[in-house]
Formats: C-alpha cells, sequence, structure tokens
C-alpha cells in the first residue's frame, strides 16, 4: 500500500522558513498571502503481511511518523493510506 | 595612463544574511590596486564597479531552498545586466548557489552527502587557466581552501555536464593530496568531483570553497586564496589597459560596467 | 478557588485574579506568596502573580546561589563590566574591550536538543551585542552520557543534535565557533549540559548598558513576533528536577531563527553606534517580563507596557502570556521620541519589525496596561531587590566520607592500593606495545580524549577571518583586526574531579583553563562561569556548590582572573541522579603579538622535549582509572597555585619570546596521551595538513621519549625533576595519570639554555627528543612502547566509525 505523510510544523510553533517565504512573496507581487507553514511531504510504500487489517497499517504508520518521520515536540504529522 | 593607476572596483552583494560580505570586502583590501564597496541588495543598479562578487553566507536564511529568495532581489537584475554585458561576476558559496538558482551558471547545489555541514580545509585543483578567475594560476595548480557549508553538493544533468566540459566550464575540483579526484577527498559528494563552474561566457565563476578565507598570512585560512583575487584584477587591468588605448580620457570605466545599472 | 476563575475588568475572558493556590502551582511558597502580598499592598493579580513567580525562580533570582557568589573576585584593573549586567566586559588595550559570557541551556536540550541547543547559542549572542559588542566567538561546553554502545542510542542523538543545532545557528549568523569541549560520562545521561560561550569586541567608549532613562521616552519592541514560546520555560524548566511529570509541563518549545537574529544584530548595533537608542536589552528567559522589570530597576523608573499592542504571532494571548514568553529573536530598547523614525527606517531596512509598546515614567513601577487598563503594576526595584534568598544547610556528601586511596600502598607497589580485600584491584599492564602500547590506544580512542573533529568541522570556526588557531588547539586564537593584539579562549571543567572534590577540582578547572591559554602565548584576564549542579535544596548538593565556588574563587585570585559574568544551572537531576558538579570555566586571554603564538604540534626534527611542572600524576579521578579499569573513585591531587602561576608565566614568556616550537597541557590521559596528542598534529600546522604528496596521507613526526626509573630528585637529566617516576613499579601511572602543572614544550637545542632563565624555580625534566615517525617511550630502560605516530591517529580519530 501506498502511504503519504504530511510533516508540519505544530501549531504556536515559530517556522522562520515559513515566515520568510511569507514576506518575500509579496515582494514578487503575490499579495493576500498569509499563515505559510513549509513542512515535509514523505511517500513511501509498505508491505503488510497477507490478511492484515487496516488498523494494522494505520498503527504501523503512526508510530513511524512519531518515532522518526516527525519530531512529535514541534511537529504535527498527518497520513493517507492508500490501499492497494 | 591612468588606466594602470586607477583602483579595480569590487562591488560586494549583501543579501539579508550574507555573513562572508566583511571577509571579501578585507581579502580584497589586501591587495594593493583594488578598492571594494557594498552592493545592498535592494538597489536597483550600480556604477563605477569592475567586478561583482555575490558572497558567501545564508541569504534569507537559506530558508525554502539555498540562494532561492535571494536571486529575486532587486540587484540581480542589475547583476544579470552587469553579467551580460561581459562584467566579472564571482558567486562564493552562497554567492554559487544564487547564481546557479539565477540560471546564471548551469546545475544546481543539493545536500552535502554526508547530511551535515562541512567546514574543512580541501585541496582543490585548477582545471583551466582560460577564465578571468584562474588565469594567475598555474595549471594544474593545488590551493588548499577552505570549504563550510550545507549544500555544495554540485550536480548537473549528463548533456549539460558533457556540453560544460566541450566548453572547458569546469574551473576547479576537489582532489586528494596527490592530485586525484578521489572519492574520500570530495567533501560534498559533487558529481566528477566539481568544486568551481564558469558559464560560457566565461565572465560569470561560482565557486564553493572561500577563497576570501586565505589570502592573509598569519591566519590559520593561508594564502594559496589570493590567485582568484589576483587574476580577476589582471583581467580588469588588462582589458582596461585594451580599451583605454581607444577611449582615451574616459579609460577608467570599463565597458563592461558601463551596462550594469538599468 | 478555582485556578481557572477569570476576571471581568473591562475586556472579557482576560484572567486577573489570582490565589494562593495559583502561586503554588507556578512554583512560589507560601512565604514567596506573603512576601509578594507585602509588596503589592494586597492579593496580586493574575499578570502579577506570573510575574513574580517567574522572576522569583531560582533561574531568574539565583535565590540559592547570591550568598555564594559574592565569594567571587569581580574587579580588577582590565574590568570595566563585572556580574550584573548582560556580559562582562574586559580592557584588552588598543581602544578595544571584549564582551563574554557563558550561559546554559541543559533542560532545553534534554527536551529538544536541535533547537535546545540552537536557542542557547542565539541567546548567548543577544546577550553580547546588547552591550554594544559584535559578536566574534562561540565556544559550547557539552556534556552527555555514554555514547558507545546499543543501550546509548538517546546519548548520541543527543550529542548529534545538540552539535547539529550549535552548527545551525552559528553557521547561519556567521559568528565562528571556535572552540569548545566535551565529555561523556554516566551522570549527565539524564541531564546533558549544554552551556554556549559568546565574546564580541566593543570599543571601550561604546560600552551599553541596560538601564532606561528619560522619562517619556519610548519602549520599543524590535524583532520577532510574540508566540507561546518557552512559556514557563526559565521557572519551571530550569528551576526544579526532571521526572514523570516533565512531559505535562513541558512548555512550547522554543524554535531558533539565525536569519532574524542576525539581522538584529546588524540592525542594533547600528541603532547602537549611531547613538539613535538610550539602552538596550536582550528578551531571554522570562522575556518581556524580566527585561522590561530589570530596566526600570536598574534606571531607577517605571515602565508602562502595554500588552496588547505586542505583535502576536498567536491571536489569542493574554496579558500575562504575553509578559513572559520566551519567543527568541527580540530586543527592547528605550528611544527619545524624536528619534523615533530614525530607529524604524534602520529596523525597517533590515525587514524587521519595530514597535512602540510603552513608555518610560516617573512611577518606580512596571505597570501592565492591556487596551488602555491597567491589569498589573509592580514596584520594580522591591521586585528585584526583595527576591528570596535560600541558603540551604550544607553536608557534606556521604560517598566523600569514604576512605581515600592509601597513596603509601601505591609508593609500596601494591596493587590493590590499599582497598579492603575483595576490592578489585588495578593490574598494571606489562611493559611493550601489546600491555601499555595497547592501554594508551584505548585511551587515544576514548570519547573524552579523542579527536572531537566529527562535531567542529560542522562549525564555522574561521568566518569573519580572525582565526589564527582552529579548534583542536588547547585555546583558540584570534587577530584583533587592525591592531597587533590576539585574543585567546579556553572553556574547561573535569565534572569527574569536581565530583571527587569540588574544592580541588574547581581549583584546577580554573588553573587548566589559565594553563591552555598560557599555552598559546595567552596572558589570563579573566573569567565566565557557568556553574552546573543538581537540586540546591539537598544538603549534599549545595555542599558541593559552596566547595566549587570556593575552589574557583581561590584559583580565580590567586591567577588574578577575575569573574566577570557567569550563569547557575541548578535541578540538574533526574529521577534523584545528580550529575557531576561541573563548574565551567571559560576564560579569556591576551597575546600582546598575536605573530607570536604557539600551539601543541611538534614542528621540528631534533627538538628537545620538556615536560615542566611537579610529579603529581596520580591514578585517582583519572581517563586512565575510569578507562582501562572503570573506577571513579580516590583523591585527585591538589593544584598549587603559586608553581601554577610561575609554570604559566614560563611558558609564556617561552612563546612570547620565540624559544618554544610547541606547547601543550598535560590532562586527561597523562603525559603519554599529551606526547601523543602533539605527534599527531604533527599532521597538520593550522588547518593546513602538510601531506605526503605521493601517498596522499599525512606526515607524522614522532618521538623518543625517555623517563627516569627512579623517584624524584635522582633523574637521569639536569633539571629538578619533573619527570613522573616509576619508582613504585608502577610506570603506568607515571604515563597516564593525571596532576595538575604539568606543560610539554619543545624546543630547539640551541635554545634551551635561554629557555631555562625562565623558569623561575619550576620543576622541569629533559625527556627527549621530536624525531622519526614513531612515539617511543623508555622508563627505567625498559621500554613501555613504540608505535607508529600513524596508529595513534588512527585510534584518535576512530570514534565517528564506532558511532555509526
Amino acid at each position: 500500500m501506498n502511504v503519504r505523510v504530511y510533516v508540519t510544523p505544530k501549531q504556536g510553533i515559530l517556522d522562520p522558513q515559513g515566515a520568510t517565504v511569507e514576506r518575500a512573496l509579496p515582494a514578487l507581487g503575490f499579495q493576500g498571502v498569509k499563515d505559510v507553514r513549509i513542512g515535509r511531504f514523505i511517500e513511501l510504500t509498505l508491505d503488510m503481511p497477507q490478511g492484515a487489517t487496516p488498523e494494522a497499517a494505520d498503527a504501523l504508520v503512526d508510530d513511524m511518523c512519531k518515532r522518526l518521520l516527525a519530531n512529535p515536540i514541534i511537529e504535527d504529522y498527518t497520513y493517507a493510506i492508500d490501499e492497494g | 595612463m591612468s588606466a594602470a593607476t586607477e583602483p579595480v572596483r569590487f562591488g560586494l552583494v549583501v543579501f539579508p544574511g550574507s555573513n562572508c560580505d566583511t571577509d571579501a570586502f578585507q581579502a580584497v583590501a589586501t591587495f594593493p590596486g583594488a578598492t571594494a564597496r557594498y552592493l545592498w541588495h535592494k538597489d536597483t543598479g550600480f556604477d563605477d564597479i569592475d567586478a561583482v562578487i555575490l558572497p558567501g553566507g545564508f541569504s534569507y536564511g537559506d530558508y525554502l531552498r539555498c540562494g532561492a529568495i535571494a536571486r529575486f532581489s532587486p540587484i540581480m537584475d542589475a547583476v544579470r545586466g552587469f553579467a551580460g554585458d561581459g562584467g566579472l561576476v564571482l558567486g562564493i558559496c552562497n554567492g554559487f548557489q544564487i547564481l546557479a538558482e539565477a540560471g546564471l551558471l548551469p546545475g544546481a547545489l543539493i545536500r552535502n552527502t554526508c547530511l551535515t555541514f562541512v567546514c574543512r580545509y580541501v585541496n582543490l585543483r585548477v582545471e583551466t587557466t582560460a577564465t578571468p578567475f584562474t588565469s594567475a594560476c598555474t595549471p594544474g595548480e593545488r590551493p588548499r581552501i577552505v570549504v563550510k557549508h550545507n549544500e555544495g553538493n554540485y550536480t548537473a544533468d549528463p548533456e549539460t555536464l558533457a556540453r560544460m566540459k566541450a566548453n572547458d566550464q569546469i574551473v576547479l575540483r576537489y582532489v586528494d593530496a596527490a592530485g586525484e579526484p578521489t572519492d574520500a577527498a570530495n567533501p560534498n559528494g559533487a558529481v566528477e568531483s566539481i568544486a568551481g563552474v564558469c558559464n560560457e561566457g566565461r565572465n560569470v565563476f561560482g565557486m564553493m570553497p572561500h577563497p576570501e578565507n586565505s589570502v592573509e598570512d598569519g591566519l590559520a585560512g593561508g594564502t594559496d586564496g589570493r590567485c582568484i583575487f589576483r587574476s580577476m584584477i589582471d583581467h580588469v587591468l588588462a582589458a582596461r589597459a585594451a580599451h583605454g588605448a581607444g577611449a582615451g580620457g574616459d579609460a577608467s570605466r570599463p565597458a563592461a560596467a558601463a551596462g550594469g545599472a538599468r | 478557588m478555582s485556578a481557572d476563575q477569570s476576571g471581568r475588568a473591562g475586556t472579557p475572558g482576560i484572567r486577573l485574579h489570582a490565589t494562593l493556590a495559583d502561586a503554588v502551582k507556578l512554583g512560589l511558597t507560601e512565604d514567596e506568596w506573603h512576601k509578594l502580598c507585602e509588596i503589592q499592598g494586597g492579593e496580586p493579580t493574575y499578570p502579577e502573580l506570573a510575574i513574580y513567580s517567574l522572576m522569583w525562580s531560582e533561574h531568574c533570582s539565583y535565590k540559592h546561589s547570591r550568598p555564594i557568589l559574592g565569594r567571587f573576585p569581580t574587579s580588577g584593573p582590565r574590568i570595566l563590566q563585572g556580574p550584573g549586567e548582560n556580559a562582562g566586559v574586559i580592557d584588552i588595550g588598543e581602544g578595544w574591550a571584549v564582551a563574554m559570557k557563558v550561559e546554559s541551556h541543559n533542560h532545553p536540550s534534554a527536551v529538544e536538543p536541535f533547537q535546545g541547543a540552537a536557542t542557547g547559542v542565539g541567546g548567548i549572542i543577544r546577550d553580547i551585542f546588547t552591550m554594544g559588542a559584535r559578536p566574534i566567538a562561540s565556544l559550547d561546553s557539552l556534556r552527555f552520557g555514554e555514547i558507545e554502545g546499543e543501550e546509548n542510542a538517546r546519548q548520541r542523538y543527543l550529542f548529534e543534535h545538540v552539535v547539529g543545532g550549535i552548527g545551525f545557528y552559528g553557521n547561519c549568523i556567521g559568528i565562528p565557533t571556535i572552540a569548545g569541549e566535551v565529555y561523556f560520562e554516566d551522570s549527565y545521561a539524564g541531564n546533558c549540559l549544554v552551556n554556549a560561550m559568546c565574546a564580541g569586541l566593543v570599543r571601550t567608549d561604546k560600552i551599553v548598558r541596560a538601564k532606561a532613562a528619560g522619562i517619556g521616552n519610548l519602549v520599543v519592541l524590535i524583532g520577532a513576533k510574540t508566540g507561546r514560546d518557552g512559556i514557563g520555560g526559565a521557572s519551571v524548566l530550569a528551576s526544579q528536577e526532571f521526572d514523570e511529570t516533565l512531559e505535562e509541563k513541558r512548555p512550547s518549545v522554543q524554535v531558533g531563527d539565525p536569519f532574524t537574529e542576525k539581522k538584529l544584530i546588524e540592525a542594533c548595533l547600528e541603532l547602537l553606534d549611531g547613538k539613535l537608542v538610550v539602552s538596550m536589552q536582550d528578551l531571554g528567559a522570562a522575556g518581556l517580563t524580566s527585561s522590561s522589570s530589570e530596566m526600570a530597576s536598574k534606571g531607577f523608573v517605571g515602565l508602562d507596557i502595554h500588552a496588547d499592542r505586542v505583535p502576536l504571532r498567536e491571536a489569542d494571548m493574554e496579558p500575562w502570556e504575553i509578559m513572559i514568553s520566551e519567543s527568541q529573536e527580540r530586543m527592547l530598547s528605550i528611544v527619545e521620541p524624536a528619534r523615533l523614525d530614525d530607529v524604524i527606517e534602520v529596523c525597517t531596512r533590515w525587514d524587521l519589525d519595530a514597535t512602540v509598546i510603552g513608555e518610560v515614567t516617573d512611577t518606580k513601577l512596571l505597570r501592565i496596561l492591556w487596551h488602555g487598563e491597567q491589569v498589573g503594576a509592580i514596584p520594580a526595584r522591591r521586585l528585584a531587590d526583595e527576591s528570596p534568598v535560600i541558603r540551604t544547610p550544607s553536608v557534606k556528601p556521604a560517598y566523600l566520607a569514604d576512605e581515600p586511596v592509601d597513596p603509601e600502598a601505591v609508593a609500596a607497589g601494591d596493587d590493590t592500593f590499599g582497598l579492603p580485600a575483595g576490592t578489585p584491584v588495578y593490574p598494571a599492564p606489562a611493559a611493550g606495545d601489546e600491555g601499555l602500547g595497547a592501554a594508551l590506544l584505548e585511551l587515544l580512542a576514548a570519547p573524552n580524549i579523542a579527536s572531537k573533529r566529527w562535531a567542529y568541522e560542522q562549525y564555522d570556526y574561521i568566518v569573519q577571518a580572525n582565526t589564527v588557531q582552529i579548534p583542536g588547539s588547547d585555546a583558540a586564537v584570534l587577530r584583533v583586526k587592525d591592531t597587533p593584539l590576539g585574543i585567546a579562549f579556553a572553556t574547561d571543567c573535569n565534572g569527574r574531579h569536581c565530583y571527587l572534590d569540588p574544592l580541588r577540582g574547581a581549583r584546577a578547572a580554573v588553573a587548566e583553563a589559565a594553563r591552555n591559554l598560557s599555552c598559546v602565548g595567552a596572558l589570563p584576564l579573566a573569567v565566565t562561569d557557568c556553574l552546573n549542579f543538581g537540586n540546591p535544596e539537598k544538603g549534599e548538593m549545595y555542599w558541593t556548590f559552596e566547595q566549587a565556588v570556593e575552589g574557583m574563587a581561590q584559583a580565580c585570585e590567586a591567577l588574578e582572573t577575575p569573574v566577570v559574568s557567569g550563569n547557575v544551572s541548578f535541578y540538574n537531576e533526574s529521577f534523584g541522579n545528580a550529575i557531576y558538579p561541573t563548574p565551567v570555566v571559560g576564560m579569556l586571554g591576551l597575546l600582546d603579538d598575536v605573530s607570536l603564538t604557539a600551539d601543541h604540534r611538534f614542528k621540528d626534527e631534533g627538538d628537545v622535549i620538556l615536560l615542566l611542572g611537579p610529579d603529581t600524576a596520580a591514578l585517582d579521578g583519572s581517563e586512565y582509572q575510569k578507562v582501562h579499569f572503570g573506577r571513579v573513585e580516590g583523591r585527585i591531587p591538589d593544584v598549587d597555585l603559586d608553581l601554577e602561576k610561575r609554570l604559566q608565566a614560563a611558558v609564556r614568556d617561552g612563546v612570547r619570546r620565540g624559544l618554544l616550537t610547541s606547547a601543550h597541557d598535560c590532562a586527561e590521559g597523562g603525559l603519554a596521551v599529551a606526547l601523543a596528542e602533539c605527534a599527531i598534529g604533527s599532521g597538520a600546522t593550522g588547518g593546513l595538513r602538510t601531506d605526503d604528496p605521493d601517498t596522499a596521507v599525512p606526515r607524522f613526526l614522532g618521538a623518543e621519549v625517555e623517563l627516569p626509573a627512579a623517584s624524584s630528585g635522582s633523574a637521569a637529566t639536569e633539571g629538578d625533576a619533573a619527570a613522573p617516576s616509576a619508582a613504585a613499579g608502577r610506570t603506568d601511572i607515571a604515563l597516564f595519570g593525571e596532576g595538575p602543572s604539568r606543560v610539554i614544550v619543545t624546543l630547539a637545542e640551541t635554545d634551551l639554555d635561554a629557555f631555562l632563565t625562565l623558569l623561575d624555580g619550576v620543576p622541569w625534566a629533559n625527556i627527549g627528543r621530536v624525531t622519526g615517525e614513531r612515539l617511543a617511550v623508555t622508563i627505567g630502560g625498559i621500554e613501555a612502547f613504540r608505535l607508529p605516530v600513524r596508529r595513534l591517529c588512527e585510534a584518535y580519530e576512530s570514534l565517528p566509525q564506532r558511532l555509526h
């Protein structure tokens, strides 16, 4: 199954990168931009054993996010799992 | 006659986050025949400049991508015009990254293969002296200069690389003490150990190592970086002498710099 | 009684009412509550209570340490600013002064190592440019648990991310990270230490102090927007032990933005240089609260702060949150109204916000206003002056009451060291490459001794073009542009020694920092300190703190290096386990002529090697005792401060007269490791390796060293017998034992007589020559080892491969 993970800075955590890009966009003529947050997008393919439940895959991906893909102290994550 | 005695005027572009601008300023000042002045990133043009340096540092914090925001600074239009008119443009480290982002140099600089910042003295090999930036070097000379970067891993597609080789645009490579471009001597994983390249017109040059930190005796960096500045100064003086012969009284203003502001 | 009770004064939803229960929840004691009620003339509002809780926290008030810190010498002819400002300032001549300070960021780094270390670096840099000084050097003193082995993955993670965070901030902002130290000991496993030091240069007539002045002047906040970063950080994290409740108390982590701080440096230095602002203060721990109350109290004035005018990153913040937020990269300045436009112009040019958030008043009150309505008013001076002082009754720790290892037994050649039967012994390795040689390789590879290149190559140590000596030397050396001067910096502290004897260990830490400076030819001038200890409410911990401060004070007095700034970090305990007492010493040294410096690298074939200093090598507390025998015990030797001073003067003189070709302190691993480091270092000069062009590997210089077999006095050499003797048959202790006041120097034979006249009674011994590509040591005619320097270097550089 294909997994897409989105990692973004936690709400309330300073995102210097997002803030700098937000300041740069109007200089190029893009007005009305706000709340720029810059994160990471991770794609991966997961081979689950035959008969594994969607819940098992979900738990596995969640664990990956917690332990490696995101830093839960400063980052939020969401993910989507495509069956098949 | 005055052309030979007028100092060669360097313009150093200061972006927010530039941090080797003062080092480059000082490096230029160690050459008796040269002067330096800062150019602010919001300026739309400049006059009376013989050579432009985009210094190292972290313009805009290196956020998004190195050089990605700086390339849109107002001054970059002027730099592009200056380069288009044949003016000398040297990009050091972050300056190289900006020139690549701006399309003034081929290729791109990506994350070091070691995934960490690297500050280390490297041996370089001068691959061609047929540029205004290396003409004072001897062919095969091996200056030892510091690199310090996160994203110094030069990359270009095979067609571009082939074209660059055909045009003799690969100017510096990382080599070991024996002069071989080995993997161990390559600090960042750059393709074919490339440390510096020039454009087809040979008047725009980008290099990851920092020659401005290797110009003074008594400091840790040594003096191996002087050859780069020496070459640029010699080139400007030679061009001036050539133009000056026909340009009469206005010899101090080289043709290359005249179209800078627009 | 509900802690969530909301006030309804003017603005709905703003928390105004406060109770004793709230105070306790915020970490204040009942006594402190009554005290503040007395100062306030009644119960405080919630914003007032939040301010007291932070300003009276251990971190901000130094309530446990203040009475003890008075012991430090803090003045001297060169001291322009002692403790009490953002940084100490020392006159170095030629119209220049150095501002310097070290500060801990231990607790934030334990929670999030990368950002914790990064914001630690950022915070200390702000302290320096707040004084009007341009930051020119960063140093770092780090401690982690053991990092080798499966079970220590967390320690490796901490180490790697702390190094990454330091590099991220320092490299981006363009301040060279020129030196530092890192130790790995189990005692730091639950509490890593991240102490960041910064130094800057300022003209002596341009020093800025953080006091508000001029009734009617404006309070202008410059820099980043304010969010909920680190709310409660200073009081909660740094003022109690780590335990399982930490998770819920964890404040919102601060994220560093070096790009904004780089712009802040340029803008603030421009404002200060042009005298566009009256004064300036950075926002550190406790944010707006501490900066505004300190400025008011130092200036004997009042400040009105309109909390609603502070630019926010998160819309729904309450006044008390705005007052205590620890959002980074912000500065508070006092501006004359007529200068405001100029100030805003400079800030705008650097893409920085500058917002008027208040004014200077004659009320002597720190008043907090919210949409025009007062939500808090505190007498600024009393907030500062009447903060609580606590002196814990001190008790000598039980572990120190143990019988020390019996030195008589050592002299008698008894391997058990007089320990009771059944305790493990200290069997000495046999002479030869397989015995003593292997022990040397083991020590060189040990994380506390091994090369730290892996770490410092992640730091830009060359930017600003002043670096004369790169990391890996005894001390970093920078030139002072446009002058003949050089300045040198070192940080030192052996926590294990301080654990075994806090008084002696602290004396030794100061002496070693000074010795490192003297080895590069610099005269030690002043100290900044970071005192890392456990829970000060415990009598035993308090005793070690008192002892360490006493020890540092004695050494600072003797070596004439006053303490000009510093920081205390208590509560470095987790689950009841305290760190080793770790009083980190950061020291500044001065070279009259920067071209006359020395490093530790062997230079010339045939040079004579001298060992200067007393025969003090001891097993107790040594790296050898820990690495080879797995033990930490005994009594460390004390430093003779008078001798130390003469020794250092002789070394400095030798360097300054150009007599010495190298000088190196004998520290961890003793004489043998020091010799090995000189030999390994010979493969490089400055940043430039002297590679062998044929083999593409560095070329090394080794040495032939001969130590006497007999004890002091009957040495085979012409000096006063400094060489460690092997009288007791313990060649291993002669080689690897550690003791203070020992320096290895090399010099041309023709310069020997001239140098000996400088020694002023300092014991010395001629122990051999620089020669060949092997390091060979013979003791009493028996060869201890003969190893190729290349092999020593491989061991010394082996740590990164072992960790990955």
